[in-house]
């Protein structure tokens, strides 16, 4: 009886399956004509709030839609309804993140190419969705003023994957004496050349801003593709 | 917590590969795990051994590489190793960078196989 223990090469990526999903996903996007942003973020930092409001007065120029994961609940679902978009619900179970094939099977019975913007807020949790590629065109991260400033460098990795950051609950920022410069320049460490929104999905100040960046993007990815 | 899921992926490939090499006994998956994986490396191992049970795999280890993070300094022009994930700057010049060169990996790298050759009568 004679054991040869020997090494063999694989060299595979383990997220392949999902890289390819999202890849593919992409490509549909862009088809159609429609611009993806995913929402990351710590549980309760006020993402459907954020994204509420963000439907209903970027729905008032174009066309939006949202896909929303949760463990457990259909509540967040229930209360993006009210803005009028379009709104599915991904019910996660256990599971800490959305994976691309979650956000394929909840595509199918929706024509993109009636969409302008569609948006997929990911389960509340700053470090399992780092690893999903969902084939969305822009990675938003949202930290509110009650968090602490310190919130990029306690999940650096989740702030490298994004391409965006916003700062929400503005309104609170003296009341909890948030530190503005700090918060950025924890942000500029993990990830340096961020641009970061600061503003209140509650009043809406600083809202617009972040509108006309979403805007120049989709039309930046448009022109892109007409070429 | 979504490293059984991955664990559970890195069993299901390395099934995979016992099957495509015929009849093997695999007893180690080396694996390369980038610092911006994503991954928390003790959290994986320990899921690794719960995903293996009842698998071909039982009883294997898991042989975790921890990969640096590499940046590309615009100023130096070169890759420099990262000193700490939560400051991405160069570590010669200072410089921020955003650009990674490596530091991401989830990756299975090679397998420890053991082939059984038949017993002598």
């Amino acid at each position: 009886m004679g054991a040869e223990p020997r090494l063999v090469e694989v060299r595979k990526n383990v997220l392949k399956q999902n890289d390819l999903t999202a890849r593919g996903l992409r490509q549909r996007f862009r088809a159609a004509g429609v611009f993806v942003v995913s929402l990351v973020s710590s549980p309760g930092t006020g993402k459907t709030m954020f994204l509420e409001k963000t439907l209903s007065l970027l729905g008032q120029n174009y066309r939006v839609a949202a896909l929303v994961g949760d463990l457990a609940t259909e509540n967040d679902a229930i209360r993006l309804a009210r803005s009028g978009a379009p709104v599915k619900q991904i019910t996660t179970g256990t599971l800490c993140h959305l994976e691309a094939a979650m956000i394929e099977n909840s595509l199918e019975e929706w024509d993109l190419n009636n969409l302008d913007f569609l948006f997929i807020e990911n389960v509340g949790n700053l470090v399992c969705p780092s690893s999903y590629d969902l084939g969305e065109n822009l990675r938003l991260v949202l930290i509110s003023v009650t968090e602490g400033e310190d919130k990029p460098l306690k999940y650096p990795t989740i702030f490298n994957s994004a391409d965006v950051a916003v700062v929400t609950k503005m309104d609170l920022a003296s009341a909890v004496e948030f530190d503005w410069h700090s918060a950025y320049s924890n942000i500029q460490a993990v990830r340096p050349g961020m641009q970061v929104f600061k503003l209140s999905a509650k009043t809406g100040d600083g809202m617009q801003e972040y509108f006309d960046f979403l805007a120049a993007r989709r039309d930046a990815l448009r022109a892109a593709i007409a070429i | 917590m979504h490293e059984l899921s991955i664990a559970m992926s890195i069993v299901e490939m390395a099934e995979e590969e016992i099957e495509r090499q015929g009849c093997v006994q695999i007893t180690a998956v080396h694996l390369k795990l980038g610092a911006l994986s994503g991954v928390v490396k003790e959290a994986l191992v320990a899921s690794y051994e719960m995903a293996c049970e009842g698998t071909p795999l039982a009883g294997s280890r898991l042989v975790v590489e921890d990969i640096p993070v590499i940046v590309f300094c615009p100023r130096c022009q070169a890759q420099r190793a990262l000193s700490s994930i939560q400051l991405f700057c160069c570590a010669a010049c200072g410089t921020p960078t955003p650009e990674i060169v490596q530091g991401k990996e989830i990756e299975v790298a090679a397998l420890e196989i053991e082939e059984w050759a038949p017993n002598p009568v």
